[in-house]
């Protein structure tokens, strides 16, 4: 543990930060900033939680960080690419360095959970030798091997987050991030995916969450990035009271 | 290999989505398919006019009868100096003789033309048949040789030309533009079909283009639905009208052979031949149209939905 934090902190002076934002703004509206001049750098392997009342931004920021809107002003870097600069038939490339899971899981409702992920893989037209090793490689280690062939619909919510978070790490992003991921869950389950977040994080993936829990923020004593009204306002390593100060 | 396996995925699901979405489909099959078929009628339609035209043409000439007590010296140098003329293919001269002849055998009982005895009723009706290589000139030519002296009576057939060209020209037009109307209802409505397509499957899509999906595979479904779609209606036509054309030109000919031996149909190959390509390149670059114009549009108004 301590080792691999040293090698974390040997490795922030030679690789670039994963994220990047200098100065970026966003107005959905003219003169109303959603994000106002932020500017911040995730460094790769990194934990980091995002929070911030309702509106203040943690979503817009997810949006950028995926290119599906442009800031008004700024510039973002996401692994080493310039958003700004990538082309309309890029944008998918760029996106599949990026993992994402949401409050509300977003399951095919379908397709079973082995075809759940394995629909990650096929989009992105994965050979289908691979994608038998894949599949349930990332099913087992999500603890979901006995449920490959059950619909999202048989599961529970704390069974349907960690399929949508085998949907989104199956294809090895650098980064996850995510939105709110035990908004719908009850407190064990909650703990449950954030325990698959940081093993996830330890296999080196850098991961982002934003999240409203501040039990959970309190508890993990990482990084926290703290938004209010579009503004950073606070980042330092703690918990969410402290972040608060 | 990646790329065989997402064009066999592509077709799989663009068969899924016609079944997914039966009732548009089924609109749009029809539609192409009606339209389809409509050009296909009018395509034989007017290639057997210009057939029969073209054949009236060659079939039919200028018929060029003398006033009594011309010689035959004279028939002949009018004839020479018809064959002078460019636009004369061929000139023939029947005699009285034969012209009573043939119309003993065709026109009259074996009872009636014995009353006749050795008679010839039709003693003025040596004439001579001109054909034409240009049949536009016919007009010029009918001016020149009434003009000659000995000449009694012309009967042309440029009415029955020109007739049959000016209705060429009106067929062509109204059914162009029933055609143009009809495709671009098709092109609408498989607009409609694949619209509805992806909108029943906008969560879908919405997770393709947050795990990277490229443009194009999402796309290829909706693309070989449309394609299909194009395929189907143009093959229904197709095979209802060459598995009918046999039977109505049949009944035609049977219909009319007694009244005008000078008509005479395209063979079924001849029509299909330019039929079958003609149709399936229309469905397909429709079908193709359809879906590439619509999914352009509705593809931009799915997000990724953080
Ligand atoms: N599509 C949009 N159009 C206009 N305003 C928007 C849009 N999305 C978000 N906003 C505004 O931007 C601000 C930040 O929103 P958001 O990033 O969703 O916040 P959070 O995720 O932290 O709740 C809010 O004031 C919100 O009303
Ligand atoms: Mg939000």
């Amino acid at each position: 543990m301590a080792k691999y934090d040293l090698y974390r902190e040997l490795s922030r002076d030679i690789e670039p930060p994963v994220i990047s934002l200098e100065n970026v703004t966003k107005d959905y509206v003219d003169g109303l900033h959603a994000l106002k001049n932020l500017t911040m750098q995730i460094e790769k392997g990194e934990f980091v939680f995002i929070v911030g009342s309702s509106g203040s931004g943690k979503s817009t920021l997810i949006r950028l960080l995926l290119k599906e809107i442009n800031p008004t002003s700024g510039k973002i870097m996401v692994n080493g690419k310039t958003l700004s600069r990538l082309r309309e038939n890029s944008i998918c490339k760029h996106r599949r360095g990026i993992g994402v899971v949401f409050q509300d899981f977003r399951l095919l409702q379908d397709r079973t959970v082995y075809e759940n992920v394995a629909f990650a893989q096929r989009v992105i037209e994965t050979p289908v030798i691979k994608m038998r090793r894949e599949v349930p490689r990332i099913l087992s280690v999500m603890g979901l091997s006995e449920k490959m062939d059950r619909y999202p619909s048989e599961l529970s919510g704390g069974e349907q987050q960690r399929v949508a978070l085998a949907r989104a790490l199956v294809n090895n992003p650098v980064i996850l991030l995510a939105d709110e991921p035990t908004g719908n869950l009850d407190p064990k389950n909650s703990w449950e995916i954030m325990r698959l977040l940081e093993e996830v994080n330890r296999r080196g993936t850098t991961v982002v969450v934003v999240t409203h829990n501040r039990e959970i923020v309190d508890a993990m004593q990482k990084r926290v990035i703290t938004l209010n009204k579009g503004v950073l306002i606070s980042d330092k390593k703690g918990g969410y009271s402290n972040a608060k100060n | 290999m990646q790329k065989i396996s997402t064009f066999f995925y592509g077709i799989g699901q663009g068969i899924k989505n016609i079944f997914r979405n039966r009732m548009f489909s089924l609109a749009s099959i029809s539609t192409m398919a009606a339209c389809l078929f409509l050009f296909g009628v009018f395509y034989i339609v007017l290639s057997n006019f210009e057939y029969l035209v073209r054949s009236a043409e060659t079939n039919v000439g200028l018929t060029v009868f003398f006033d009594e007590g011309t010689t035959d010296e004279r028939i002949n140098e009018i004839r020479a100096l018809i064959l002078r003329r460019a636009e004369v293919h061929k000139v023939e001269y029947i005699s009285a003789e034969e012209a009573w002849e043939e119309y003993k055998n065709t026109k009259l009982s074996p009872e009636l033309a014995e009353t006749f005895g050795d008679d010839n009723p039709l003693e003025n009706s040596a004439s001579l048949t001109v054909y034409l290589s240009d049949v536009s000139m016919q007009d010029v030519l009918g001016r020149y040789i009434k003009s000659l002296e000995g000449v009694r009576k012309l009967n042309d057939s440029a009415g029955i030309a020109d007739s049959l060209s000016g209705m060429n020209k009106i067929i062509t037009v109204v059914s162009a533009a029933i055609i143009i109307v009809l495709l671009l209802v098709a092109t609408f409505l498989i607009g409609m079909t694949i619209s509805t397509g992806v909108s029943v499957r906008k969560q879908e899509i919405s997770i393709m283009k947050l795990i990277g999906a490229s443009n194009y595979f999402i796309r290829i479904p909706y693309i070989v639905e449309g394609i299909l779609i194009g395929i189907i209606g143009a093959a229904i036509p197709l095979l209802i009208l060459r598995l009918s054309y046999s039977k109505v030109v049949g009944m035609l000919e049977e219909k009319f052979s007694t009244v005008l031996n000078v008509v005479t149909f395209l063979p079924p190959e001849r029509v299909m031949r330019v039929l079958i390509p003609v149709s399936l390149l229309i469905g397909v670059g429709i079908g193709f149209l359809g879906s590439v114009i619509t999914l352009r549009r509705q593809l931009r108004k799915i997000e990724v939905g953080v």
